[in-house]
């Protein structure tokens, strides 16, 4: 009996050389504990040395390696090609985002927005490193632990209608990190992180939450989103009615 | 050109950390931080079980180095050892400040854990994923300095040498294709270890040795190369790591006859809750030994990956699993398809970690002038023969400030590098990756083919258990390797992200470190730590209580030695 394979199509780009891009076919050995970036790494060393695309630490946590996978963004490292056995798979890079060559996108966008969030702790005084450690306790740890969780794999980009449309939408990993961070009990920098609250944050979100649902690591940026935009309007009412002093 | 006073290359734990060192000594200097992937992309990311310092009332310093230099069956250098557990605690404490989210006891204090080797709970823990934590604090808080400039995705060729000092690096702009050059005043390389030369590692596919192959190829030595941990518990298969904190929790490994086998070999006695250094705390080496003997005995279960044994978590119960243990929860899901609350894990040893790299004193400086290193790719040595776990993530901490601030210091009275020189040694630069790899006409090697002939090489001749004869035939395989590596086939001849060029590269890098790994090796007629000869099986300090020196020669590895620097700790037999 001839052994199982199953075909994959690529996209293939090579700037300067192609004129757009087009699918590619592979046809692979399938086996049950392969992932789509067996099947890509197979295709490279052993077929075709020319295709590009990230990976590294293929367990799910570096966050190089999202592509769409029949259309759905995935970590490839995480999707067996046996959730699609016999059918074939359609690997693609990322959408939302300008393709450089082949699977591979460009995310420069992505770190820009990431700094204008202020992803790090502000205090007002630091506290020196003799005196030990903040305390923190273990609810205070869960209030924001979960969007400790995201690895920066793009997919809730590629997932989210508004970012598709709207570039300037700060985007729901952006905005869960710099979330994660006004709730951490050790930060006094919310009013630093505005970018969250301002236009291209949060109210452009029109909570479709298909960014929660591709979380690899069950982020839910949907939610940090929701919560801030509950709490910059509750800031913007107490403005408002509080006399001075009191806001 | 590009002009900077420091550059460092490689975006890990120890880069971030050199860099933020730097940018505080002086918000004056400009420092260029090159790496071939996205920084948190970096292989500290995978890092599971914690990270190690003394911050208990109930731990002292002189424990924590004890712990240490036994681990490393003492071919610790002691006086790195000692700035490397005084400085620990403090590096933690700001990491905590920067917002790393550490799991936490009751009252708020950050928690600590069980690992193997080490006397008391001293492994601090962000559940079981403290690297990436670790990693990703790192990265977003290196976003505030603004005299940090990254190089992302910028390959690392060469280092640039004029005249006995280093003068930057020479790197592939993966976006465009071209060699350009990155100067600067110092260099420091934190570009990670090399367990991709082994077919069978927990390393990620970036772990190819860059900076090791790119510092021995500027005359610097490799030092202690032949110490390769394999770690006793990766996934069949990927070689995924589960962690030894699953250990530390409390895990046992048992046998195919479902008794815990480490009893057998001076581990025990076994005991229901964890003993600190006792039966699955023991240390990784040792550990792994006992695998490949329950192996000889036919004490292991065979699969389609070959052997594996348990590692039972089932009597932790579902809460601990989840709460401290979540990653391997999922890890073991995903791709054994066990759920670790109910079922066993198999697991086997699996190459984890070099203790050997670019020898370095204690500051991370190299004997090149302007080059430092820290992190996997240096060897200080704090590990040794044998690295404790959740030292290393410490270790990129303590040495990446020392990399940052002495390289910082230093280059106050270093004069900037003369851009012609620079630029004419890049153009070389240029026409070798032309002559190599772009331009050649023709070629009959392909790059997975060598590859894999190497892996298996540096598996069957460099494994837990080496002997003279495999290793001399690894020694052989490779300089064959080397010379076919000249006629090596790139189809891809298109400058934009060219994968199949760097992976040339890589393989280039690899087949360097391979050698001086096998070489020295053979060399060392002893079994130490890591190191275990069958045909030498005991440690022999009269002859081998000395670091191992790797040169590069065009004949392959030169082999030299340096002394070990003892303080307090006199050796003594290493017994658990």
């Amino acid at each position: 009996m001839a052994e199982p394979s199953i075909t994959l199509n690529v996209t293939r780009y090579r700037p300067g050389r192609d004129q757009e891009p087009l699918l590619q076919s592979y046809t692979v050995p399938f086996r049950e504990d392969w992932v789509v970036l067996d099947a890509l790494n197979h295709i490279k060393d052993e077929m075709d040395g020319t295709l590009s695309y990230r990976w590294s630490c293929r367990m799910g946590v570096c966050g190089s390696c999202g592509m769409m996978v029949n259309g759905t963004p995935k970590l490839t490292c995480a999707a067996f090609l046996r959730d699609y056995y016999p059918g074939e798979i359609r690997v693609e890079p990322l959408v939302n985002f300008p393709i450089i060559r082949d699977l591979v996108i460009d995310m420069s966008d992505f770190l820009d927005k990431l700094k204008s969030v202020k992803p790090w702790i502000i205090r007002k005084e630091e506290k020196p490193i003799s005196q030990g450690e903040y305390l923190q306790t273990p609810a205070e740890l869960d209030s924001y632990k979960q969007f400790t969780q995201c690895i920066n794999c793009m997919l809730c980009y590629a997932a989210c209608p508004v970012y598709g449309l709207e570039p300037n939408f700060l985007g729901p990993a952006a905005i869960a990190l710099g979330y994660r961070y006004n709730m951490d009990s050790r930060d006094q920098g919310q009013d630093q992180r505005t970018v969250i609250g301002n236009h291209d944050g949060i109210w452009h979100c029109t909570f479709v939450g298909e960014c929660s649902v591709v979380c690899p690591k069950h982020v839910d940026p949907a939610a940090a989103i929701q919560r801030s935009k509950v709490e910059t309007a509750k800031n913007w009412f107490q403005s408002i009615l509080l006399p001075w002093g009191q806001r | 050109m590009f002009t900077h006073d420091i550059v460092i290359v490689g975006g890990g734990g120890a880069g971030l950390r050199a860099a933020i060192a730097a940018a505080e000594v002086s918000n004056k200097l400009s420092i260029a931080l090159v790496s071939k992937v996205y920084p948190m992309r970096s292989h500290t990311v995978s890092a599971e079980g914690g990270t190690a310092a003394v911050l208990r009332e109930y731990d002292s310093l002189d424990l924590h180095a004890k712990d240490t230099i036994f681990g490393a069956d003492f071919l610790a250098d002691q006086d790195a050892v000692e700035a490397f557990v005084n400085e620990a605690p403090g590096e933690l404490i700001q990491l905590e400040h920067w917002g790393c989210p550490w799991s936490r006891d009751p009252d708020g204090r950050v928690s600590c854990r069980s690992f193997g080797g080490m006397s008391v709970d001293r492994t601090l823990f962000a559940a079981d994923k403290t690297g990436f934590h670790m990693l990703h604090a790192l990265f977003q808080t290196s976003l505030k300095y603004d005299n940090i400039i990254r190089y992302d995705e910028c390959f690392l060729t060469s280092l640039l040498v004029d005249n006995g000092k280093v003068r930057g690096v020479t790197s592939l702009n993966l976006y465009n294709g071209q060699v350009e050059v990155i100067a600067g005043k110092a260099v420091i390389l934190c570009a990670g270890g090399g367990g991709r030369v082994f077919p069978f590692t927990t390393n990620a596919a970036i772990n190819t040795g860059d900076g090791m192959a790119a510092a021995y190829r500027a005359g610097v030595a490799l030092k202690d190369m032949e110490f390769v941990q394999y770690h006793p518990t990766g996934l069949p298969g990927t070689g995924i790591l589960i962690t030894e904190a699953s250990r530390g929790e409390g895990g046992w490994l048992k046998n195919k006859d479902g008794y815990r086998f480490l009893q057998d070999y001076g581990l025990g006695p076994p005991t229901e809750t964890p003993t600190h250094r006792k039966m699955e705390l023991g240390p990784r080496d040792i550990l792994s030994r006992c695998h490949m003997q329950e192996l000889a005995k036919g004490r292991t279960f065979d699969g389609p990956y070959g052997h594996y044994v348990h590692l039972d978590l089932r009597h932790l119960g579902e809460e601990v699993i989840n709460k401290k243990l979540p990653f391997v929860r999922e890890l073991a899901s995903k791709y054994v398809g066990i759920d670790p609350v109910y079922e066993p894990i198999p697991v086997r040893p699996v190459v984890h970690y070099m203790m050997g790299g670019i020898s370095t004193d204690i500051n991370a400086k190299t004997a090149l002038d302007g080059l430092y290193a820290a992190g996997e790719t240096a060897c200080v040595s704090l590990n040794g023969a044998n690295r404790l776990g959740s030292n290393s993530l410490t270790e990129l901490l303590v040495f990446g400030t020392r990399a940052g601030r002495a390289a910082a210091t230093a280059i106050a009275t270093t004069s900037a590098p003369a851009s012609g020189t620079l630029e004419a040694l890049a153009s070389d630069e240029q026409r070798r990756l032309n002559r190599q790899f772009l331009q050649k006409s023709a070629g009959k090697e392909r790059i997975a083919t060598l590859r894999q002939e190497m892996q298996k090489a540096m598996e069957v001749g460099a494994g837990i258990y080496r002997d003279e004869q495999s290793m001399k035939q690894a020694c052989d395989t490779l300089r064959t390797l080397r010379e076919r590596f000249k006629d090596i086939i790139i189809e891809d001849q298109v400058s934009t992200f060219n994968t199949e060029l760097t992976a040339a590269l890589e393989l280039d890098f690899m087949l360097d470190v391979a050698e001086t790994i096998a070489n020295s090796a053979l060399k060392r007629k002893e079994s130490r730590g890591s190191h275990t000869r069958t045909d030498f099986p005991k440690r022999d300090d009269e002859n081998f209580l000395k670091h191992t020196l790797a040169f590069c020669s065009p004949d392959g590895p030169r082999i030299d030695y340096a002394p070990v620097t003892i303080t307090r700790w006199q050796p003594e037999e290493r017994k658990y």
